[in-house]
């Protein structure tokens, strides 16, 4: 299941203008790896670039190397439906299909891919609920529309989405940005639980999040405005909380600058 | 004895002043305005529909006027009834939607979903914005010119179609694009993060997302374009009797029936006009009433 991605000096363009600079880094199987960095300093971009998500972004073009278990996910005789189907994504504001109910939502990918075994679609809907620790709350109301439900649980619904097609990567874009400090716990919980079995990796702004949930933390930062955003160092989250190589790593943390 | 300080006493004067003579008189003005405009909007409104009901209840009540055409009536006669012409009135209309709205749909979803900011999207968007414009006797007569000019088919009622398909493409494209446009692309991108491919994420969710606003724009469409005449005067002649057949022959429809009986100057002509403009209105009014119901049954709940 879980596997592990390896980013080779990654440059990422908006058009004409280079967003991102260089980025290697590696992202070990069965981890959660958090970015953090200034508004700006393009970890977001890194993140969708990790399963082509970005170039869905008009003018978007990246180039170096993405590779998931050592396979090149921007090789030219890649499919990137398939890439997202490997690598599912979470975003920053919830956003479940309004148009469909709560279980319908979670099987969406599975129903849309051409499933239509009616018992298969439901054990899924199930197993990712649970998964997402939102059965207890929804199992009376499976059938009733996604948009009803609270920005947490919406949120959690979206997880159990993204894990319904039992992807090996889970990217997570401040999934808990827009969410109340409870429901950012429950999916704070969420996030060490599923990373028994996925490769997660989250960007968040909040850098108490980042040192509760994370195994690994990459700091990015950007020289100055119009200027490309860079990776600055990359360590075990422990180290880099406490004892950070980089002088700008530790003026981040401690709150001097950003 | 201390100093006494006087507690009743405001030690600044009031913040809010009553309001004056001038914003009162300001406001009075204002106020007559709007109602007076009001007025003078709805008042002509009124006036037609009282018209229509007045002079057109008559012959609508009776029986007649939804079963028989005119067959075999001369003007001076009473009775018969306008079959023919609504018959005629709704299949030009649903031809025409038949044929607008498959078109109108997919170029909405070319210029949303895949021509983006290319040449190719400028340009056709520039083209609907001229066909907006089109006057309705120009999309007749340039119909008149291809299809049975240059074609040499026959007047017929679909021809009209035709001319009227050259009304509501535009109208159709304008609502269902706007109706894409406020999907949110957040949805589109949760659809491809599940590994759906693009065309799936417009099929399955983008347009029912939008479906209600959609459906609402084809309906108002085809209400406006049923009610055209100026198409109807060059592509196709008047039957006072029943005519099946679209591709062929004279085919009466409710505004042409209206000309035709206004001419005869009598008074049974008269009734069939006032009679054929009510069953004009009332049909479109339905089509608005089931946009209105299809948009609610599929507008997006929450509940």
């Amino acid at each position: 299941m879980a596997k592990r991605i390896d980013v080779k000096d990654l440059n990422i363009y908006y058009g004409k203008f280079q967003a991102v600079d260089g980025v290697t880094l590696s992202v070990p199987p069965r981890s959660v790896t958090a970015f953090i960095g200034p508004s700006g300093c393009g970890k977001s971009t890194v993140l969708r670039s990790l399963n082509r998500m970005h170039e869905v972004t008009p003018g978007a073009s990246c180039d170096g190397k993405v590779l998931l278990d050592g396979e090149d996910i921007y090789a030219s005789t890649v499919d990137p439906v398939s890439v997202r189907r490997t690598i599912g994504m979470v975003f920053q504001r919830p956003n479940p299909f309004p148009t469909m109910s709560i279980k319908d939502n979670v099987v969406a990918g599975l129903r849309l891919a051409g499933t239509k075994n009616k018992k298969e679609l439901n054990e899924v809907a199930e197993r990712s609920l649970r998964g997402a620790n939102l059965w207890a709350e929804v199992k009376d109301r499976l059938d009733k529309p996604g948009g009803g439900l609270s920005g947490g649980q919406q949120q959690r619904l979206c997880i159990a989405r993204a894990i319904a097609v039992q992807p090996d990567v889970l990217l997570m874009d401040e999934p808990c940005s827009a969410l109340d400090p409870i429901s950012t716990l429950a999916i704070e919980d969420l996030i060490t639980e599923l990373k028994q079995q996925y490769t997660i990796v989250i960007v968040t702004h909040n850098m108490q999040q980042a040192a509760r949930v994370s195994d690994q933390t990459a700091f990015f930062n950007l020289a100055g405005v119009g200027q490309p955003g860079r990776l600055v160092e990359v360590d075990g989250t422990e180290k880099i909380f406490s004892n950070p190589t980089q002088k700008a790593t530790e003026d981040y943390i401690s709150g001097r600058f950003g | 004895m201390t100093t006494s300080v006087d507690l009743e006493r405001p030690a600044s004067p009031a913040a809010f002043r009553p309001i004056g003579a001038v914003r009162k008189s300001k406001n009075l003005v204002a106020t007559v305005l709007v109602y007076l405009s009001f007025a003078i909007a709805v008042v002509p409104l009124v006036w037609v529909l009282y018209t229509v009901l007045e002079k057109g209840l008559g012959p609508v009540l009776n029986a007649d006027w939804w079963g028989n055409s005119l067959n075999g009536l001369t003007a001076t006669q009473f009775g018969g009834g306008a079959y023919h012409a609504i018959y005629g009135t709704l299949v030009q209309g649903v031809v025409c939607a038949l044929i607008s709205v498959p078109i109108g749909v997919l170029v909405a979803i070319y210029l949303v979903e895949y021509g983006a900011r290319s040449r190719m999207a400028k340009t056709t968007t520039f083209m609907v914005d001229i066909l907006t414009g089109v006057p309705s006797i120009v999309a007749g007569l340039f119909i008149y010119a291809l299809w049975i000019t240059t074609f040499g088919f026959t007047r017929s009622a679909f021809a009209v179609s035709l001319s009227l398909v050259l009304l509501m493409v535009p109208v159709v494209i304008r609502t269902t694009e706007e109706m894409l446009r406020i999907v949110p692309m957040e949805l589109r991108e949760a659809s491809y993060a599940l590994g759906v491919p693009k065309w799936k994420t417009i099929v399955k969710i983008v347009i029912p997302t939008a479906l209600s606003g959609i459906v609402t724009g084809v309906m108002l469409g085809l209400a406006r374009v049923m009610g055209e005449t100026a198409p109807l005067l060059i592509l196709v002649g008047y039957a006072p009797f029943i005519n099946y057949d679209i591709f062929s022959g004279e085919m009466a429809s409710l505004p042409l029936l209206m000309n035709t009986e206004r001419a005869t100057g009598t008074e049974a002509g008269d009734m069939r006009v006032w009679g054929a403009a009510l069953t004009l209105v009332v049909i479109i009014m339905l089509f608005n009433l089931i946009a209105a119901i299809v948009s609610r049954l599929s507008a997006i709940k929450t509940k």
